[in-house]
């Protein structure tokens, strides 16, 4: 199927300012689809609120844009009912380990099998320019006028103490690499857990004195490098990208047939 | 009537009631005194191929139920008053994306962590507006275990017909308080199914695009059509719409579908309200004392009657007028400062004749309470 044929075109065009990164991740999705050549009936996106929420109405699969940091839960309801749908939920950093974080690490930890893609701008966007958990320590936004004093969560690290089977980082600047963790993480049965550093030029971007759009994207280029890569030992502020954490375990919907084969004895 | 003859807790009725209307799917989190609610369909759930989870909260057990029901599944949680609190939001989605859902609040004292352990009924206008923006919802609730089964079943009927959440009200008492239920045969109770569109797969399916007799056929998520659900203002595809046209005609359809249908939604019973000059209007657990009074002064020749109400909200103010018109006083008893007091005394023809009998201190009012106010009220001393 052709790219095109997984969006829905009278719902362009999107809300994203640009230089938006959102963009570029929904381009790699689409893409992983297309590789994977999965019928759109497929696939189950669920989102919750901000920038990065908008990006399910886009698509042309079953779309379920819910409320603000609860979009695991609901996938949690959808998977647990048909488990033999593939479910995909894109969140911003607010919405996944802010107001959501708490069910980002329980969907984790049950290893229930969705891909969690976290669309890392540093920013809530859709509001305007607030920090999220993920802008950093000495980072500026609207409501860190003179500096930002909270610290960062490493959503690689988060994951995988909660217990994700699979676990990554990309970048808008790695749009295969994006795309290719994309498929792994949908084929694989588990909790997989994708961070994609992505460029806010518009807030976090513009507070921050980061550049334009293009800048930020080379800045990705610029900071990061593959997991275990020497360069990371000599310049320890490199971020690491690639998969960090691969492994199998009883996925969730499956460990509970078991439950009802008990249960079923029990009779 | 042909059935099973059982000894259960309030609680458990709900849970037989849930499985008689055929409940598929339950998330929860475990909270005083609902809990049995869960331990019960945690063990009969996977018995029937039915699932139960046990989420991180009341948020995500709200959020997984709406998941789980767009997929086609019947489907329940059951909670008291904190986790109730927790639950607005989520319950305002699905009233927003109209997604048929049971939420059994067994009520504790509050606010807050209030009386964990002890009877209430103060969630009665929080059941109502809960949850921000205007909005209708159904509440239902029951005095005896066996009114527990069939307005649970009726909870969920309600929820399929209106694609809406149902609120089942009950309190601790009830929810706790052991007594003989009869399960009926299956089939003996009518069910009302999941209203399914016939639009074929591969054709164009609107989702929220009311028949002409204002229902939504819905599709099961995850099947033959892919369309958008959000809890933005929305358009025939569900898709976001901001559009003033829009917005008016959809915070219409959303309460006109459960207001026009007051009548056909409202479930009550009444005792000797025929020559009744006064009146208690009660509901849930303290319709039991309500009723026990109104029997033994019957018995003495005295004129009194009861109503007792099954559905609180939407709130049936025909009903309770029409019901009152020729009583000298009436009477409404609750365990709150009232809450349903001040809805009766609005839809009376003489409000000065409405008076309100109640406790708040945790304490379930008994007949000899109820027998003490009234002759508190009537002037002429305990």
């Amino acid at each position: 199927m052709a790219i095109k044929d997984y969006i829905r075109e009278r719902f362009f065009p999107h809300i994203w300012c640009p230089g938006c990164g959102h963009g570029m991740v929904l381009n790699a999705l689409l893409r992983a689809f297309e590789d994977l050549a999965i019928s759109k009936n497929e696939i189950v996106m669920v989102s919750g609120i901000g920038c990065s929420a908008r990006i399910s109405g886009y698509v042309d699969v079953h779309t379920l844009h819910t409320i603000h940091g609860r979009a695991l839960a609901f996938a949690t309801g959808v998977k647990m009912s048909r488990p033999e749908l593939n479910l995909i939920v894109p969140m911003g950093d607010g919405d996944a380990l802010a107001i959501g974080g708490n069910h980002f690490i329980h969907a984790a930890r049950r290893n229930i099998d969705i891909t969690a893609i976290v669309m890392n701008n540093r920013i809530y966007g859709m509001t305007g320019g607030q920090y999220s958990p993920l802008s950093g320590y000495g980072t500026l936004a609207t409501t860190a006028p003179f500096i930002n004093i909270d610290h960062a969560f490493d959503v690689v690290e988060l994951a995988k103490a909660a217990g994700a089977t699979f676990v990554a980082r990309t970048t808008t600047y790695h749009v295969k690499q994006m795309s290719e963790l994309f498929k792994e993480a949908i084929l694989r049965e588990g909790f997989s857990v994708i961070e994609v550093l992505t460029q806010c030029p518009t807030y976090f971007g513009r507070k921050n004195k980061a550049g334009s759009a293009v800048d930020m994207v080379k800045s990705f280029k610029d900071n990061t490098t593959p997991v275990g890569s020497k360069a990371k030992l000599e310049s320890p502020g490199l971020i690491e990208r690639g998969i960090f954490v691969q492994k199998d375990l009883p996925e969730y919907t499956r460990e509970y047939d078991k439950v009802i084969e008990r249960a079923m004895k029990k009779r | 009537m042909n059935g099973t003859l059982k000894f259960v807790q309030g609680n458990e009725a709900c849970v037989e009631g849930a499985l008689y209307a055929g409940l598929k799917f339950f998330a929860g989190y475990p909270i005083t005194p609902s809990t049995e609610i869960a331990e019960s369909l945690a063990y009969r759930l996977p018995q029937i191929g039915g699932k139960f989870i046990q989420m991180e909260d009341e948020i995500g057990s709200m959020c997984a139920i709406i998941g789980a029901s767009l997929t086609g599944s019947k489907v329940m949680t059951a909670t008291s008053g904190p986790g109730f609190s927790l639950m607005q939001e989520a319950l305002g989605y699905a009233i927003m994306a109209e997604i048929p859902c049971v939420i059994a609040n067994v009520q504790r004292g509050g606010p807050s962590t209030g009386l964990a352990t002890r009877g209430a009924q103060g969630d009665v206008m929080q059941s109502r507006w809960g949850t921000h923006g205007d909005h209708a919802i159904v509440v239902m609730t029951a005095s005896n275990n066996q009114d527990v089964f069939n307005i649970t079943i009726e909870a969920f009927n309600v929820a399929e017909t209106y694609r809406t959440p149902v609120i089942l009200l009950f309190d601790e008492v009830m929810g706790h308080t052991r007594e003989r239920l009869i399960v009926p045969e299956k089939d003996e109770i009518p069910l009302v199914e999941r209203l399914r569109t016939s639009v074929k797969g591969g054709v164009d399916y609107h989702p929220y695009l009311p028949r002409e007799d204002g229902r939504l056929p819905m599709s099961d998520f995850g099947g033959v059509h892919r369309y958008n659900v959000t809890g933005l203002y929305h358009d025939m595809w569900g898709f976001p719409s901001e559009n003033p046209a829009v917005v008016d005609g959809l915070i219409h359809h959303l309460t006109d579908k459960i207001r026009n249908n007051v009548h056909t939604i409202t479930q009550y019973k009444e005792y000797f309200i025929e020559d009744a000059r006064t009146i208690l209007i009660s509901y849930g657990s303290t319709a039991r004392s309500a009723l026990h009074h109104v029997l033994n002064r019957r018995k003495r020749g005295e004129y009194i009657g009861l109503l007792e109400l099954q559905t609180l909200w939407p709130f049936h103010g025909d009903l309770i007028r029409e019901k009152c018109k020729n009583a000298e006083l009436v009477v409404v008893t609750e365990m709150n400062l009232g809450q349903l007091y001040r809805q009766v005394k609005i839809a009376v023809d003489h409000p000065e004749r409405v008076f309100l009998a109640n406790r708040v201190d945790g304490v379930f009012i008994t007949p000899t309470d109820i027998k003490n106010m009234l002759r508190l009220i009537q002037g002429r001393g305990v």
